[in-house]
């Protein structure tokens, strides 16, 4: 197998490292980085568990070699709070929400939700909700992922929106 | 029971939709899954795997494999046979046909595995587990249920592919006449498809031997209590040499309830190795060779007056078992519960389950639920043909609280179920004379809304009458800080236990939910509970949480009265605080007063244990029922057969709930899965018996846009348990199908009629409906599969060869080793007979005990006597036996469940 270099900024920190060309990006992060959050539900690109940020957009990271990241920033679900540990809207949203049952594929659907409302465009419910057509839960039925994304668009994390 | 504590101050925990402990963790990617585990000096496994699925192992092939660096073993089923295991069923009994954890000379289902690998990657175990080279004798494979009823058996040494049965074949001339006499006779059939569970984390198991006499696994499951146990049994190992760990788990739904072949191998592998090895399935094995299940098919008949009274009814159900069940079983369940919340004079039933060369059966989501599914799309096709409402067939039949107490026909003792009123309760959320103008008007514009509901109530909280299905356990204790911590036997693969038991301590011990910490997920805390299964969690360890945090409050009463002074009856503890009634000024933090309880022991009163701890186990009621009436709107695109649900109504009584947030998370995840079932999901396998689905592109999981909202209504009637809790972990799985099929039958009904349902409900199936002919291609004639039919048998070894005609070496007096295959698995006993003329007296011995029976008879070679048992509940058993030589075999007629086989040697 041939071995290449890679650097990248992942959850705000410079990393270097040597990597197997067929290593996905999700297991570079797993097994590598230590970023156990990443979750793999089917490393086939449907069910958007291994969901991370690439230079600011939603990224299945089965789907993408580590050697792609080279150069790159990447955030995990573990770079999404801040320092001291409050938690990103995102975050804060799926937790009032009652979002999450097992959490498996949580991950993946917080970095969609981050990726989509981080940027300057201001993100519809609509447009949230249809992202979440390409996250698999088995759990919950979807429904407090629907109050998260309509607190989310709406604004009204914190103030009881997501409940 | 339930009456309120005196201890307690104002606030209430139980019925707060709280933000949940399990959270924070899994929001930051902290959770800890198997997979999240590494155990220095860990190899990984990857198995090579059966291509075919039935079949003889020629030779095998291991030396490439062995040769790739990294590689440290490649076992084949020769290898592992040095640590012998048992695999068990989930009620701890032996199979019928023997199971290995790889395959042993044969293969019996595509994706069987054969050889592990262990290496140092997971990527060098792949990559070896290709190199090995595996040949087989192909044979016919045995697919269907259609074709498992006229084949030859599949496994060895069994006299047909009968995993499991109960019922009576003929119905009785009492039923028949009933039936006969009905207004309306109506049969009725479902074919449920093939389900891949499909929790979003796949089967995983990291084992490791610690030192010569310690196992410790870490293992994703749905009771580490369950797992060490069914370990200890399957290993003969005593259990405290087994620590099981599972601190979160990506769910399950039935399909983890305890490991199987590919998680014995590698338990087995570790043990032989004593290296830690890990296996974590991918989505590809997940989908082609995990367990699966709901394959059956269920024919209902009911007779009905001409007011639309059930007069009586039969079924007859068959399951496909595959090769390798995790409990061969004909579901005795779907009988028992079928007309549960119904008035129906009689019902009889006949019920089996297949072995084919197909992945073994497991359990999910309300395993038993064709019933529900049977039962209330029946109701509907009766009413349009009675030209009555569907809501009015229920209420004529329906078991409302005014109907209480009272038995049903299959003996279940009713006293507090509320299908009835459930349903009433529904219709003040749902105008329904609004809803027939709004589907007139718009059939008139081509538009096709369905209104469908249905009606049930489901067993939970069951204990005391199965191994496993036993009370559970809480441990609390007040810290000498004045926190609380908790251990329970309770398990959460996405329950929110730690949630909800909080909140039942933090109520009945006057504590702030925040300063209470449930630590579960791990076997060495806790007792043993089977975790999630059946629906119990919430009522039983509930009910045990609840009463341990009342009797931890009095202790801490009897210590605060002593040191202030005062009465017990006038010390409350509210959030945290010990107050004495009347004298604000005596209120002192409970840390305080943990503090002395621990740490001054010349300031208790005499007697006083030290330290603030408690455990109650809690034996609730042996079962709890939950009712429940749904409804659904759709809307059918006539051009595409495309449905669209428009609205759902969920009206259920789960008694007392805890957590509103957590009660209808379970609920709307049932309701998900049953969209999928009814719409969506389905295993198929080919002719060759290849699972058909490999990916979830071809196995389609419902997506946030498939599921509407859900709205709720609940009725909140006390159980009889602790706390008044009712179960609601399946429910969602078991009525929302016949919820949605009744829609989608009633938006079509200006086409014609359903009918006979064959899930998934696909465009095409629909298309078939509203077109009037066989668009999906369901219907067109099968070849009948003759090879399948005359299938040879795998011989592991040449049949005995039969003995001459058989003359009677003695008469039917003395032992006989005879085994009884009862619906909970076959169980092994001695018979032993004494007889004096024509009249027979003996025992039957097990290991559970041993019971004499007197006032038999013996009519030559026939032998009939009566055994009164006491569990799993009180009934007669009428054995008929035969006598041939020095074989036996016969029935056992076992009350209102019919018939059970029996078989039996000579001892």
């Amino acid at each position: 197998m041939s071995e290449h270099a890679i650097a990248l900024t992942l959850n705000g920190q410079r990393r270097d490292a040597v990597v197997e060309a067929r290593t996905s990006l999700a297991d570079y992060l797993r097994l590598d980085a230590g970023c156990t959050g990443v979750h793999l539900g089917c490393e086939h690109g449907v069910c958007g568990a291994c969901t991370v940020m690439v230079d600011g957009r939603a990224v299945r990271s089965c789907l993408m070699l580590a050697v792609q990241a080279d150069g790159s920033t990447v955030t995990t679900v573990e770079g999404l709070a801040a320092p001291d540990g409050t938690f990103h809207p995102v975050q804060q949203a799926m937790r009032e929400a009652h979002g999450l049952q097992c959490g498996f594929c949580t991950p993946g659907v917080l970095m969609t939700f981050a990726a989509l409302t981080g940027g300057e465009a201001k993100a519809s419910e609509d447009s949230l909700v249809s992202a979440m057509s390409g996250h698999i839960c088995r759990c919950t039925g979807y429904q407090g992922i629907r109050r998260a994304a309509k607190a989310l668009a709406e604004g009204t994390v914190g103030a009881g929106g997501a409940e | 029971m339930n009456a309120p504590n005196s201890n307690l101050g104002a606030t209430r925990w139980i019925g707060k939709r709280v933000p949940r402990k399990e959270d924070p963790r899994l929001l930051t990617g902290r959770g800890q899954f198997v997979d999240d585990v590494t155990l220095p000096g860990m190899l990984h496994v990857a198995f090579a795997r059966s291509p075919i699925a039935r079949g003889r192992i020629v030779s095998i092939d291991t030396q490439v494999a062995r040769e790739l660096p990294g590689v440290h073993a490649v076992l084949t089923m020769a290898d592992l046979a040095a640590r012998p295991i048992k695999l068990l069923s989930f009620f701890f009994t032996e199979a019928e046909v023997p199971i290995t954890p790889l395959a042993d000379g044969h293969v019996s289902y595509a994706g069987e595995p054969v050889v592990l690998v262990a290496a140092e990657t997971r990527a060098q175990a792949e990559d070896a587990a290709s190199l090995v080279e595996i040949e087989y004798e192909e044979l016919d494979p045995v697919v269907t249920i259609a074709q498992a009823k006229v084949a030859a058996p599949i496994h060895p040494g069994v006299d047909s592919n009968v995993a499991a049965e109960i019922g009576d074949e003929e119905v009785e001339d009492e039923l028949e006449d009933k039936l006969a006499g009905s207004a309306l006779r109506l049969s009725h059939r479902i074919v449920h498809q093939r389900i891949s569970q499909s929790p979003m984390e796949t089967r995983g198991v990291l084992a490791s031997r610690d030192g010569p006499e310690e196992l410790t696994l870490r293992i994703t499951c749905q009771s580490p209590h369950l797992v060490a146990r069914w370990v200890s049994l399957a290993l003969g190992l005593p259990d405290t040499a087994i620590r099981v760990i599972a601190k979160d788990v990506g769910g399950s739904f039935g399909l983890k309830n305890h490991p199987w072949k590919e998680e014995s191998a590698v338990i087995v592998a570790a043990l032989l190795m004593g290296k830690p090895l890990k296996w974590i399935e991918d989505r590809y094995e997940a989908l082609t060779a995990s367990n699966q299940a709901r394959e059956a098919e269920m024919t209902l008949q009911a007779g009905f007056d001409a007011q639309g009274r059930l007069t009586g009814s039969h079924g007859i159900y068959d399951c496909n078992n595959g090769a390798f069940p995790q409990g061969a079983d004909s579901n005795i369940a779907v009988h028992m519960f079928v007309w549960a919340a119904y008035r129906v004079p009689a019902y009889a039933f006949v019920s089996r389950g297949w072995y084919t060369n197909t992945n073994g059966l497991a359990a999910y989501r309300g395993p038993w639920a064709m019933e529900s599914l049977v039962r209330e799309t029946m109701l509907d096709r009766a009413a349009r043909q009675l030209g009555i409402d569907p809501i009015e067939i229920r209420r004529r039949n329906l078991v409302y609280l005014k109907d209480q107490p009272m038995v049903t026909s299959m003996g279940i003792p009713l006293d507090d179920i509320t299908p009835g009123e459930c349903l009433e309760k529904l219709l003040d959320h749902f105008d329904m004379a609004a809803f027939r103008r709004e589907q007139a008007a718009a059939r008139a514009e081509g538009r096709y809304l369905g209104v469908g509901i249905a009606s049930y109530v489901e067993p939970t909280g069951s204990a005391g009458s199965m191994a496993p299905m036993t009370g559970e356990l809480a441990q609390v204790r007040i810290e000498p800080t004045g926190k609380v911590t908790a251990t329970l036997s309770t398990h959460s693969q996405g329950h929110g236990t730690a949630t909800t038991m909080a909140q039942c301590i933090a109520d009945r011990l006057g504590v702030r939910y925040e300063d209470v910490t449930v630590f579960e997920g791990d076997s060495t805390r806790g007792g043993f509970s089977p975790g999630a299964a059946g629906s119990r969690q919430g009522v039983i360890a509930g009910g045990a949480a609840i009463r341990c945090s009342e009797m931890l409050a009095d202790k801490v009463r009897t210590l605060a009265a002593h040191l202030l002074n005062a009465s017990v009856e006038s010390v409350v503890i509210d959030e945290g605080t010990v107050r004495v009634e009347g004298a604000p000024e005596m209120a002192r933090p409970l840390a305080e007063i943990a503090a002395i309880a621990y740490g001054e022991p010349d300031r208790l009163p005499p007697g006083f244990e030290s330290g603030l701890e408690m455990q109650f186990r809690y034996q609730p009621p042996p079962m709890t029922f939950t009712s429940a009436t749904h409804l659904a709107v759709v809307e059918v695109d006539a051009e595409t057969g495309f449905v669209k649900i428009l609205r759902w109504i969920s009206s259920e009584d789960c008694g007392t709930v805890i957590n509103p947030a957590v009660v209808e998370g379970q609920i709307s995840g049932g309701l998900a899965q049953a969209i999928g079932m009814v719409l969506l999901e389905e295993m198929p396998y080919d002719a060759r018996g290849n699972p058909q689905a490999a990916t979830f592109k071809d196995y389609m999981l419902p997506s946030i846009s498939d599921v509407p909202t859900f709205e709720f209504v609940h009725a909140n009637t006390p159980s009889k348990s602790i706390g008044g809790m009712r179960g609601v972990g399946e429910g969602g799985a078991i009525i929302g199908p016949p919820t949605l099929v009744n829609a989608i039958a009633d938006a079509l009904t200006p086409f014609g009629e359903l009918g006979d349902v064959v899930l998934p409900l696909t465009p095409a199936r629909i298309l078939d409906v509203i077109e009037q002919r066989d668009v999906s291609g369901f219907y067109a004639p099968e070849p009948v599969k003759v090879e399948a039919a005359v299938a040879e048998p795998v011989a592991a070894a040449p049949e005995p060869v039969a003995e001459a005609p058989a003359v009677p070496s003695a008469g039917p007096e003395g032992d006989w080793n005879m085994v009884l295959k009862t619906p909970m698995g076959p169980q092994a006993m001695v018979a032993h007979f004494d007889i004096e003329g024509t009249a027979l007296s003996g025992y039957l011995s097990a290991p559970e005990g041993r019971q004499d029976f007197a006032g038999g008879t013996v009519e030559g070679n026939r032998l009939r006597f009566d055994l009164k048992v006491e569990k799993p509940m009180k009934i007669t058993l009428k054995y008929d036996l035969e006598i041939g030589g020095d074989s036996i075999t016969g029935k056992c007629k076992m009350g209102m469940f019919g018939s059970a086989k029996v078989t039996g040697e000579r001892a």
